[in-house]
């Protein structure tokens, strides 16, 4: 042990009160964070495009805790995140729209879909179902994914759920060519639009997008209330408990009694379900699902916000995600290009989205490697080296 | 529960049970690709003993360990425990079963205090699963209250100092590590403890108050002990029976005198003579 850690160590108030005090300040900070970001789009026009970019990041920031869980909690490389987000955003496009339709057809299922998809064609389920929907299918293809990885570690689980991912998108991309009963999967890169405009029980249907956007912000923001809540909870938890220690050292931690493959598909499952219901709501708010959403550069966008914040950490996270959503919509979608063509420069600004991506990585790794809020114990690893075992239980067993 | 889960501290004293060793292993071999490990070795433990295992190094002790707790598979022969085949079992069904155990180089999760660790440990006895974690009902808070309590009440009986508890274990001395791994093998409930080289790294004094240890927690607890150790004073000091490995191969068991006299064992240790 290194004699600064030491020194952290003594340093660091192990009483009780000092811990009770900071436990609440990180409360009151928290619950005043969360009242600021309730309040924050009334101070803004009703179709501002910072209302737009915030809802965005609010979802994303739902993917980012979402993988967090995977990759953060339980240690698992995963590439593919991109995948659950096109799973949740068919989802909303098979069961919230007149997609399922033949021509001349009249058959329609619908339920508790609002007045809007009264009377429409095709399947139109309420939007909370279609996002239980998505929560399901993404928990079992994560499970699905997750299963193949289990004899890997490492950068071998990151080839794996990268190629998983790129099936998705092939497959999206050409669902035009598989029929299913006479219907095709996807519409590929021609989408699948208008989506149904969600109904809330209690509320009614939302105002459409062009007119009002602050309900839907506050429907993202909800979401991203509940997934903190999971993420705090399972941290916290002996299921938290069980990822870190397989993350850790895995023969360790198999032999204390947990078991291996059960363990880390929990971790897919539930950061796939996350994955699911972000995506679910982007598929509706964009009112269009479309095979080009669901490119690779996707995974390591949400991946580079879990790194930027700091593996792990869940409030880090969301700081990242945060971060880089709006560096993504609004600096390199809007204001770099303006400002590049009153420069009189001819590029396309959003082709620079990578390389600003880049180099915003690479300065983070050279000067804060274990991320913007860092979690205590990858600071710990960061600082220490410890943790990472990289012997494998059935690496051991196979022979 | 099997009845090995509630065997600690309270079981019935039962003649009949006692004569039935604990955990049988018959014609052990395990072969790495050309390389054999452990060749033909059958082992019992007796009910409530401290069994030692000691060899050369590479003998395949450990080796052996490993698959009695379930981390490798052996390529051969039948393992029993309580009566119940756990050959093909996984290492945490083993553990869950009343089988548990530390390692020779310390296997803490570095980052988690000593108190986590522990928690950890008593993993394979709580309930809590997916939802139930998330949702929190009170008997969950309960649960996990209980094993925090649990945790640091087991820290303090291996003679961990009150401050040590909620530090992070890579800050603990070798010997907190120490105690602290033998904290989470015993938080497990086993009836069956696995201790690989526990005393390496220890002065004579920490040696022989981690003897004493054993024998108190054979006789306390009603605890069954394999040891694999190095130090011969403590072996001689706890054992009632020794194995000794070598080449994989099982070439003396019985009581700590036989064993010493044994000329195979003596030619293994300082080599042949004359």
């Amino acid at each position: 042990m290194s004699a600064i850690a030491q020194a952290r160590a003594n340093l660091t108030p192990s009483f009780l009160r000092g811990e009770r005090n900071r436990r609440i300040a990180g409360r009151v900070a928290a619950a005043l964070l969360i009242a600021f970001v309730a309040i924050l789009p009334l101070f803004f026009p009703l179709t501002a495009s910072f209302v737009n970019t915030s809802t965005i990041a609010l979802a994303y920031i739902v993917m980012a805790l979402g993988l967090n869980i995977v990759v953060g909690f339980a240690g698992l490389l995963d590439l593919g995140y991109v995948a659950f987000y096109a799973f949740g955003a068919y989802s909303m496009g098979w069961f919230g729209s007149a997609y399922f339709v033949k021509e001349g057809s009249e058959a329609s299922i619908n339920l508790f879909a609002g007045p809007e998809a009264e009377g429409q064609v095709g399947i139109h389920l309420n939007f909370l179902l279609v996002i239980l929907a998505a929560v399901i299918i993404c928990a079992i293809a994560g499970i699905l994914i997750g299963l193949p990885t289990l004899r890997l570690r490492g950068d071998y689980i990151a080839i794996v759920t990268l190629a998983f991912g790129e099936i998705i998108r092939v497959v999206a991309v050409n669902g035009e060519q598989i029929k299913i009963f006479g219907y095709e999967l996807t519409s590929g890169k021609k989408g699948i639009t208008p989506i149904d405009i969600p109904a809330l029980p209690g509320y009614g249907t939302l105002p459409i997008q062009d007119f009002n956007l602050r309900p839907w912000y506050w429907l993202a923001f909800a979401m991203v209330l509940l997934v903190l809540f999971v993420n705090i909870r399972l941290r916290d938890s002996r299921l938290g408990r069980a990822w870190i220690a397989m993350r850790e050292d895995e023969v360790a931690a198999t032999s204390m009694g947990i078991p291996a493959v059960k363990t880390k598909l929990l971790a897919y499952a539930t950061g796939a379900a996350f994955g699911g219901m972000s995506g679910a709501f982007l598929g509706a708010y964009l009112r269009t699902v479309n095979a080009d959403q669901f490119e690779f550069s996707f995974s390591i966008l949400i991946l580079a916000m879990v790194i930027l914040g700091g593996l792990g950490s869940i409030w880090g996270v969301v700081l990242g995600a945060a971060i880089l959503s709006y560096i993504d919509r609004q600096i390199i979608q809007e204001t770099g290009p303006n400002l590049l063509r009153d420069l009189g420069i001819t590029i396309d600004a959003s082709q620079l989205g990578f390389g600003v991506f880049g180099f915003l990585l690479v300065v983070m790794m050279v000067l804060r490697p274990e991320g913007l809020l860092p979690e205590r114990r990858r600071k710990l690893e960061f600082e220490e080296g410890v943790g990472t075992g990289s012997e494998s239980v059935f690496e051991a067993r196979a022979t | 529960m099997t009845k090995g889960s509630t065997a600690l501290g309270a079981a019935a004293p039962d003649p009949a049970a006692d004569s039935v060793p604990i955990l049988e292993a018959a014609n052990i071999t395990k072969r790495f690709g050309g390389l054999v490990a452990v060749n033909d070795v059958t082992f019992a433990i007796p009910r409530r003993s401290i069994v030692s295992i000691i060899g050369p190094n590479g003998a395949g002790k450990t080796t052996f360990f490993n698959i009695l707790s379930g981390l490798y598979r052996p390529s051969e022969g039948i393992i029993a425990f309580e009566g119940q085949n756990i050959t093909r079992r996984r290492p945490d069904q083993i553990t869950a079963l009343g089988v548990a155990r530390t390692f020779q180089n310390i296997r803490l999760f570095g980052t988690m205090t000593a108190t986590e660790n522990v928690m950890v440990g008593y993993h394979a006895r709580m309930k809590a699963g997916l939802f139930r974690s998330i949702i929190r009902p009170p008997m969950t808070a309960r649960e996990e209250w209980k094993t925090r309590a649990r945790s640091r009440d087991m820290l303090k009986f291996v003679g961990l100092q009150e401050r040590a508890l909620d530090e992070v274990s890579i800050n603990l001395s070798y010997g907190d590590q120490r105690r602290v791994e033998i904290a989470r093998a015993l938080v497990s409930e086993p009836t069956l403890l696995l201790l690989d080289e526990p005393t390496a790294g220890m002065n004579p004094q920490e040696s022989e108050r981690l003897t004493d240890f054993m024998i108190r927690l054979r006789d306390e607890r009603a605890l069954t002990i394999l040891l694999i150790e190095h130090d011969m004073k403590v072996v001689l000091g706890v054992s009632e029976r020794l194995t000794v490995l070598d080449h994989g191969e099982k070439i003396a068991e019985g009581e700590p005198d036989e064993v010493r006299a044994n000329p195979r064992v003596i030619e293994a240790y300082l080599g042949k003579q004359g």
